[in-house]
């Protein structure tokens, strides 16, 4: 009797062992506003204080200006404050074209956008193009980040995620080794996040500058003494893809405040 | 720095509804929080331009052999000095070893916590293991974290230019962290 009570015990604690093991392995992502000081995200969250609105008010002024070639401004399509846009849409963002597997960024998409109407084609991240992205992003803030994971993208995601377990540069580490082991520790004075970028663009404390996720990846690997992607090559398409989709389920943050 | 804001300004008298307020209100609040925060909270980890033009070419590698889990002979026949390695590791542009370990130094404002910290390292770990750690610790820990310090720049995916051909440390260097790392004790 007394046995097979103390049997039940222990399954029973053997079975709680298991699911808290579970809970480790299907861990929720959690956003990088969980790992950043207390005054970074006060200034995050109130709109006066966060340096990333500059960003999202340049966007705005941007978009609403009206181009030569087609005496047209994104604002006469979009809405004056681009309330036409369906911010789900902009939630599912880079797309993975279904023909062509190609990654389609959110930046890409307005470029192509703004060729159409404009004489003046901008290269990918001017920061006339990552102020549109930010005020575009901004819009669908508390979206929650929805990239594609089956069809198409599945094959690049896993591409994706062979460049995130890759070492890059003189500090040989790669992505996985920093936001994937050790979330939560402390790299000298900061906390390492899980590397989610639902809050790219993002205003980084450390360079005092509006960053979108690929320059981020690219300052990241700077910082590994690595040779950063290229811009528009096919591996930081990978990389931020794959990253993205890291965050599905997080809610936006656009401009988030981080270090 | 004032005219640096003056497209915002303008955008004050332009802008309608929401951004309108917000830009009138707080524009200067938002400035101030700018340079504060950009002037506190900025640590400098890589080297800057400069430093990088200033970086000597690179020094001729010297081969080295584990045996047993340790590299018993010093890099290049060197033998390190204990005050420069102390440096070293405390110094974010060379070691930068607190960036991870705690180590018993007086004054640190702030240390990592991804590895163990190495105070009495130098009790647990013979000199021949400690230079192999510091050289290139994944001979015993293949999933590391931590970057080889003299690993073979041929091994080094994609390097950055300014460290083409050059290891983390020099020769020199490891000799004087680990000569360090022995009075751990």
């Amino acid at each position: 009797m007394i046995r097979s009570r103390m049997m039940k015990i222990v399954s029973g604690l053997l079975v709680l062992y298991a699911l808290a093991g579970m809970h480790v392995t299907f861990a929720e992502p959690r956003s990088g506003i969980e790992f950043i000081t207390d005054e970074t995200r006060a200034m995050q969250e109130d709109e006066f204080a966060n340096p990333g609105y500059f960003t999202v008010d340049r966007g705005l002024e941007l978009f609403k200006q009206k181009h030569l070639k087609s005496t047209k401004s994104c604002a006469d399509c979009h809405g004056e404050d681009g309330e036409n846009f369906d911010t789900s849409s902009i939630a599912r963002y880079p797309l993975v074209e279904a023909k062509s597997s190609k990654i389609v960024t959110l930046q890409k998409r307005i470029q192509n956008c703004r060729a159409s109407i404009s004489d003046k084609p901008l290269a990918t991240d001017h920061p006339e193009l990552v102020a549109l992205e930010t005020f575009v992003r901004h819009l669908a803030r508390d979206e929650l980040v929805n990239v594609q994971v089956d069809g198409a993208a599945a094959a690049l995601l896993k591409k994706g995620e062979a460049l995130y377990e890759t070492r890059y540069g003189l500090i040989d580490m790669s992505c996985y080794h920093c936001h994937t082991l050790y979330p939560g520790q402390m790299i000298r004075g900061q906390k390492i996040s899980e590397g989610q970028a639902n809050g790219f663009p993002a205003y980084r404390l450390d360079t005092g500058e509006i960053a979108n996720l690929h320059q981020r990846i690219q300052q990241c690997m700077s910082l590994l003494r690595a040779d950063p992607f290229a811009t528009d090559s096919e591996e930081i398409k990978l990389m931020g893809l794959y990253i993205m989709s890291r965050s599905n389920g997080l809610a936006i943050e656009t401009p988030a405040v981080r270090y | 720095m004032f005219k640096l804001y003056v497209p915002d300004l303008r955008l004050c008298v332009k802008g309608r509804g929401i951004y309108n307020r917000r830009m009138k209100l707080n524009i200067f609040a938002k400035v101030c929080i700018t340079m504060l925060a950009v002037l506190t909270v900025h640590v400098p980890v890589t080297l800057s331009a400069a430093e990088q033009s200033a970086l000597p070419p690179p020094e001729t590698y010297c081969e080295w052999q584990v045996e047993n889990f340790a590299i018993d002979t010093p890099l290049c026949g060197y033998s390190g000095d204990v005050a420069r390695g102390r440096a070293i590791v405390s110094d974010a542009a060379r070691g930068n070893c607190l960036a991870c370990h705690q180590l018993p130094i007086e004054g640190i404002e702030a240390y990592g916590t991804i590895g163990p910290p190495l105070a009495g390292v130098g009790l647990r770990l013979p000199v021949g293991h400690l230079r192999l750690r510091v050289v290139d610790t994944r001979h015993i820990s293949p999933m590391s974290i931590m970057p080889g310090y003299y690993r073979k720049p041929g091994l080094i995916n994609r390097p950055g230019k300014a460290y083409l051909g050059r290891t983390f440390l020099t020769a020199q260097q490891i000799e004087d962290v680990v000569a360090y790392l022995v009075t751990l004790k």
